[in-house]
């Protein structure tokens, strides 16, 4: 989840707020979730469980592997499970069994997990994935719970200089959320975009910086060159930014998600991932890989289409939805 | 990491010749390899399913057993099925006996719709069509935008209306356009949508209703994992799609999706899409993505690429010049420079068979800039320096260095290396392929690859 402690402390319009209050910017949002939580682990236990016998092992690895989870992945969780099982450690009660795969699979997808680091002045963020997956949305997003919710200033760098319309559609998000956009010609060196976002953020004393970046798919080594170009820009301004670089991941991604996520790491070593459209029926089962493989965490997931349609990452609640029927 | 699946079948049967008997259990082995290799590919788990059961009993019932190598056997068999299952090639659009020829494109939020349409309408236009496209679009801020720019640059007429107006009107308004210019083909862009929304779907059902499209054409991310199945599923039903467009198929995804919408729609893939530039668009071969999706390799599409940069002509004069050992640095750097332009060399590598086999190759990129690097080197050399490296000495090295700049270190390597290739071309030329050590070698020197692990 974004912790936002140090930034909202110094923030006047949010002091009058209990601390709790403050530091969960998302916490009505997980409330509203968790109804649903509890529904999806009825549905669990319903299906899955209902003996413990080789057919359950079974039916637990269709359901992973529909989820996306990957093969390698999925047979390492199983195992585990079946082996806790088989020594007695998890007594065969479906409602029990059912409990410690959910803890299992929320350990695995917590590998890593850190809290969105916004105490730089001002915190530069970069959003980076391949083509189509919700970068510029969910930077419209963020940038939105950001200064409506949290009333920091922020500045958008529409370093998509490649694709038509890429500017003017960050544009729209930005006047949406009320941040400021800096951005550069067509075709413009988007390391120069980011750079001067960030003077001009530091000369209006800015809270944050969103850097967006064209997609690109991971095999295009000169398009992974120029991002980690762009990445060496902004430390010019700043030696420890981007203090977060984030990898958008389609939750629809198959297996290549695991590629996608290791070469992006290789040429910005990534902070976390944004899982994008999980309002579809798609479960995102591969960021579980990626964290397992990877140690990259989920950090932010995406909900749909809006600027409210994004909420902090609950390792419990995605683990419980990764086996939903 | 199953690349190797022909390996792994082969050294699954490995024993079954020695022992004379094709058991139950050899095959269910076999089976075994082959269901985890289409689910890495994103096969979907139920077609996987289905399918190994039929590919099971066609391995019992045939000649697996008497064969020489049953491993390459099953291999073999499993490439057929999946290619049959793919459809055969051939299937084509429909087209409107007068008027415009109406195509509506549907899919979700970032499958690549819109640079689709642009590109399917370069397509057209290179058929001498004159081709309108309705935007149709009003969700996703400055989707309309993009969409005049790239179909203007595609050739096409883009109707808009802004944002305001409701999409369906926009394309029942956009046709009765494009007929009275007379346009031949018009294509319908439609916002991304899920397959769950309810809305938004029979806002689908209704554009294509009132336009009566000759084809709907579903646009599907190669990417896609599981969840294709479901999402073709909910299209067939709301937008009873045609044919398919696969799209980002440059990248490295396997591509199992392709199948498993084939599978449980039946509907073809029509049209891949394989870059972000509008002539990255071809038709769809089923027997190359089956290939594919085994990881073992794209042969025929690496070959087109070849033939499209390299004339027959040069060719044979260049293999001339290998045999007769008068390949030169000069020819080397053209050669650099024509394979270069068939795109990224990692991605060239993944379409080589066996080429996942390679320890040192597979899961690394081929170092770009390492490449940009032995171009600076070469380009640093007078013509009779490239003609004749043998006269390259220490001064004209640390000249050459400097000149590129890099090290004398790199020129050192790059001359040796050439050297070696030297030797190994002629062998090739001459009817001899270089054994795995001499491929090792010149890929663990020359272009070395870029392993590191988080
Ligand atoms: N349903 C749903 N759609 C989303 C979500 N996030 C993004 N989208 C949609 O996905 C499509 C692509 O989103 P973009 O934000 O343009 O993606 P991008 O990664 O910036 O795309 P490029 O810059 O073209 O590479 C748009 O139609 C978005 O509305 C999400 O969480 N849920
Ligand atoms: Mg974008």
């Amino acid at each position: 989840m974004i912790d936002l402690g140090s930034r909202v402390s110094a923030n006047a319009s949010t002091e009058a707020e209990p601390e709790a209050e403050r530091r969960g910017v998302f916490k009505r949002l997980r409330e509203s979730l968790s109804k649903s939580r509890q529904a999806l682990t009825e549905e669990i236990s319903a299906s899955l469980f209902d003996r413990i016998d080789e057919e359950t092992w079974e039916r637990l690895e269709e359901a992973l592997i529909l989820a996306d989870a990957g093969a390698p992945t999925t047979a390492a969780v199983v195992e585990r499970l079946e082996h806790e099982v088989d020594a007695g450690e998890v007594p065969a009660d479906g409602a029990l069994v059912r409990d410690r795969l959910i803890e299992i699979l929320a350990e695995v997808a917590a590998t890593g997990r850190a809290p969105i680091d916004l105490s730089g002045e001002p915190a530069v963020l970069m959003m980076v994935g391949v083509n189509g997956t919700g970068k510029t949305t969910t930077i419209g997003k963020i940038a939105w719970h950001l200064s409506k919710e949290m009333g920091l200033s922020v500045v958008l760098a529409a370093g998509d200089t490649y694709r038509a319309a890429a500017a003017e559609q960050l544009a729209e998000w930005a006047r949406r959320a009320g941040a400021d956009l800096v951005r550069g010609e067509e075709g413009a060196d988007p390391g120069a975009v980011a750079f001067d976002a960030i003077s001009a953020a530091r000369a209006r004393g800015a809270d944050v910086v969103i850097v967006d970046t064209a997609g690109r798919l991971h095999t295009q080594s000169n398009l992974m060159e120029e991002l980690s170009k762009v990445k060496r820009v902004i430390a010019k301004q700043i030696p420890e930014a981007p203090h977060e670089t984030l990898i958008s991941i389609d939750a629809t991604t198959g297996q290549n998600g695991l590629r996608q996520a290791k070469v992006f790491s290789e040429a910005v070593d990534l902070d976390g991932v944004v899982l994008t459209k999980l309002d579809g029926t798609a479960k995102g089962g591969i960021a579980l890989a990626i964290a397992a493989d990877l140690g990259i965490p989920v950090k932010l997931i995406g909900v749909g289409e809006t600027l409210e349609d994004l909420r902090p990452f609950d390792p419990a609640e995605y683990a419980a939805a990764l086996l939903a029927e | 990491m199953f690349d190797q699946l022909s390996d792994r079948l082969q050294s699954t049967l490995s024993d079954v010749r020695s022992r004379g008997k094709l058991s139950e259990s050899d095959v269910d082995a076999a089976m075994r390899e082959i269901r985890l290799a289409l689910l890495e590919a994103d096969v979907n788990f139920k077609v996987v399913k289905t399918f190994t059961k039929t590919l099971k009993e066609r391995c019992l019932g045939s000649g697996v057993l008497n064969s020489l190598d049953p491993g390459q056997q099953v291999v073999k068999i499993v490439n057929e099925e999946l290619a049959a299952l793919m459809g055969g090639t051939g299937s084509e659009l429909a087209m409107a006996h007068s008027g415009p020829t109406v195509i509506l494109m549907a899919g979700l939020q970032g499958s690549g719709k819109t640079t689709a349409c642009a590109k399917l309408a370069l397509h057209f236009k290179k058929l001498n069509k004159d081709v309108g496209i309705a935007a149709c679009d009003v969700y996703r801020p400055a989707a309309v935008e993009q969409l005049v720019t790239i179909g203007e640059r595609a050739g096409a007429h883009v109707y808009e209306r802004g944002t305001d107006a409701d999409p369906v009107d926009i394309a029942e308004w956009a046709l009765q356009q494009a007929r009275t210019d007379r346009r031949d083909v018009l294509i319908v862009d439609t916002a991304g949508r899920l397959h769950i929304d309810q809305d938004l779907m029979s806002e689908l059902s209704q554009i294509r209703k009132k336009t009566k499209p000759h084809d709907v054409l579903l646009v599907v991310d190669a990417m896609t994992g599981q969840d294709a199945v479901g999402v073709a599923e909910s299209f067939a039903e709301a937008a009873e799609f045609d044919g398919v467009v696969m799209t980002k198929l440059d990248g490295d995804a396997r591509g199992g999706a392709a199948l498993s919408v084939k599978a449980v729609t039946g509907k073809p893939i029509l049209f891949a899409s394989t870059g972000e530039k509008l002539e990255d668009f071809d038709k769809f071969h089923p027997d190359r993505m089956a290939s594919r999706i085994l990881g073992m390799g794209d042969v025929l599409s690496l070959i087109e690429k070849a033939e499209a940069q390299v004339d027959e002509k040069q060719a044979q004069d260049l293999q001339e010049k290998m045999r007769k050992d008068q390949f030169t640095l000069e020819d080397f750097l053209q050669q650099m420079k024509s394979v270069r332009k068939m795109g990224p060399l990692s991605g060239i590598i993944g379409m080589l068979p066996g080429m996942g086999a390679m320890k040192q190759l597979k899961n690394a990129d081929i170092d770009e800039g390492e490449l940009d690097r032995v171009e600076a080197i070469i380009l640093s050399m007078t013509p009779a320096e490239r003609a004749e490296p043998g006269m390259i000495n220490g001064s004209r090295r640390k000249r050459i260095a400097n000149g590129s700049g890099t090290r004398v270190q790199n020129v050192n390597q790059l001359v040796k290396q050439f050297d070696q290739m030297r030797v190994m071309m002629r062998s090739m030329a001459n009817g001899k392929m270089p054994d795995a050590q001499q491929m090792a070698q010149l890929s663990g020197a020359a272009p070395r690859p870029k392993v590191r692990r988080r």
